[in-house]
């Protein structure tokens, strides 16, 4: 059994990591992963901010021990194709415990968020943020910090998406065939359309 | 070989710890929930049709168990439904009599209108617009909100006004919160007899803006033998404790708007009736003097 572990990242580039995980490589609107409860959960602007509250907590978390299990299991036993699997098991259980956390200390978010909480546990972008902190190869700060900033980056995609949603529910004047899901989808892309301003966007920290 | 033990076991292993933890963390996160919510939850049809007024089965099992809504809170459920959380919260089921919605106006087309109104074909929009469309502060506007807000399709507008069916209606009480006009209330289903008009204006008033307004006469009041009825505010009420279904006042209201509105030929006998039983008071008083 051999351990490697990545080198250490200096705090410029776990900062420009950041920006990139909110703005550039932003997981809803550039790598369009998590849309499921993107589309669910924005129809009011507050259950957006809890859902978006609820993922950064899982991602942080799951990118931390997802990265322990990787480099302190999986690789030093040569069980890398056990991957997804194992980092499932892991995302799986941290939803539950959040699930847990909320049902007794914040019941009101717990009731209005409802079925989206365990959606969270089959949301790609938990498990896309995971994967990507290995094949990236970023320290253990690196990982949580980019989990973070995935998180933030998806909870900045939501809350704009749920506001947007909001007047469009209220007082646009549409067309009777794109009323409802298919104007939000347009607006979906519009946004997402937006957000490739960012690309190529590169700190030099 | 090797490598299957490995995967075998650290994924077993992993799995139990996690397993551990959450067991671990069900405790200390456990929530106080009162064990006959789920009872109560089981007694219930579980449609989540929100006909109870509440957000869903689960939303009416927690309100019982609290104490905010009644045992018969579950229209659907109905008294089999009732029964059975009674019995789970240790109460007598509630022997109430079945209630219905009343729309309390005959007006519609024979109402005046004040002007033609054209926007939202939706009352709580129309209200807004001086008033709504009748000459009648009180009266229904025809536009249907009661309609949309039923569930069950108990409400339609015959007429111009609207009017319940009484086999559909559940009770849920939607219909009297929507009416901009509050002239939707529950009555107990087994009342037939109802005055329909809220105008509280003095009759020459009322009788410009509706054919079928209540004019406060107290025609009614006189001739009902069981006190049950009482003109208050220039209106007709029934109290529907004491009225005993007997149609008299129906039958005595000269603009018919106590329901059910007698036939020509019903006034005929009424009347005829009454002329009799004034003869026969004449005749009573007249043999009384001669005795003294």
């Amino acid at each position: 059994m051999s351990f490697a572990f990545p080198e250490a990242m200096g705090i410029g580039e776990i900062f420009s990591l950041a920006v990139a995980a909110i703005l550039v490589n932003n997981y809803i609107l550039v790598q369009f992963l998590g849309c499921c409860s993107f589309f669910g959960v924005s129809k009011k602007t507050d259950t957006a901010v809890g859902m978006g509250m609820a993922v950064i907590f899982v991602m942080a978390l799951a990118a931390a021990v997802s990265w322990a299990v990787w480099y302190f299991i999986l690789e030093p036993l040569g069980l890398q194709y056990m991957r997804t699997i194992a980092f499932i098991l892991v995302i799986a259980t941290l939803v539950q415990f959040v699930e847990m956390f909320m049902k007794k200390s914040m019941p009101a978010l717990y009731q209005a968020l409802g079925i989206f909480l365990p959606l969270i546990t089959t949301n790609c972008a938990v498990l896309g943020a995971a994967i990507t902190n290995i094949d990236s190869g970023y320290s253990f700060i690196g990982s949580v910090v980019y989990g973070v900033a995935s998180g933030i980056g998806y909870t900045l995609a939501i809350v704009i998406f749920a506001s947007i949603r909001e007047r469009l529910d209220a007082t646009a004047d549409c067309p009777k065939c794109f009323e409802g899901f298919p104007i939000q989808l347009i607006a979906a892309a519009l946004l997402a359309m937006s957000f490739m301003g960012f690309s190529g966007l590169s700190l030099p920290l | 070989m090797q490598n299957i033990i490995y995967a075998a076991a650290s994924l077993s292993i992993m799995g139990l710890l996690f397993a551990l933890l959450l067991g671990f963390a069900s405790k200390i996160f456990a929530v106080e929930v009162d064990e006959r919510v789920p009872k109560v939850r089981d007694c219930l049809p579980g449609a989540n049709c929100g006909g109870c007024g509440y957000p869903g089965c689960d939303g009416l099992a927690a309100a019982i168990v609290a104490g905010t809504a009644p045992v018969n809170g579950c229209p659907v459920g109905g008294a089999a439904a009732a029964e059975k959380i009674a019995a789970v919260m240790g109460v007598e089921p509630a022997s109430g009599d079945r209630m219905v919605a009343h729309v309390h106006c005959n007006g519609g087309c024979n109402a005046k209108d004040k002007a033609k109104y054209e926007g939202l074909q939706d009352c709580n929009a129309a209200i807004r617009v001086a008033g709504g469309p009748k000459e009648c502060a009180f009266g229904c506007m025809g536009l249907g909100s009661c309609v949309k807000a039923c569930a069950f399709d108990a409400l339609h507008i015959e007429n111009g006004t609207a009017v319940v069916d009484a086999e559909k209606c559940v009770a849920c009480g939607k219909c009297v919160a929507t009416c901009p006009k509050k002239l939707i209330d529950l009555v107990p289903a087994k009342n037939v007899v109802h005055v329909n008009c809220m105008n509280r204006d003095k009759g020459p008033a009322a009788m410009k803006v509706c054919e079928v307004a209540c004019i406060g006469c107290k025609m009614c009041e006189k001739t009902c033998k069981f006190d049950a009825i009482h003109v208050e505010n220039n209106v007709a009420k029934i109290d529907y404790t004491k009225c005993k279904n007997c149609k008299m006042c129906a039958k005595a209201c000269p603009k018919g708007c106590i329901e059910p509105v007698p036939t020509a030929e019903e006034k005929e006998k009424f009347a005829a009736m009454q002329k009799a039983q004034a003869e026969k008071a004449k005749q009573a008083a007249a043999a009384k003097s001669a005795d003294a």
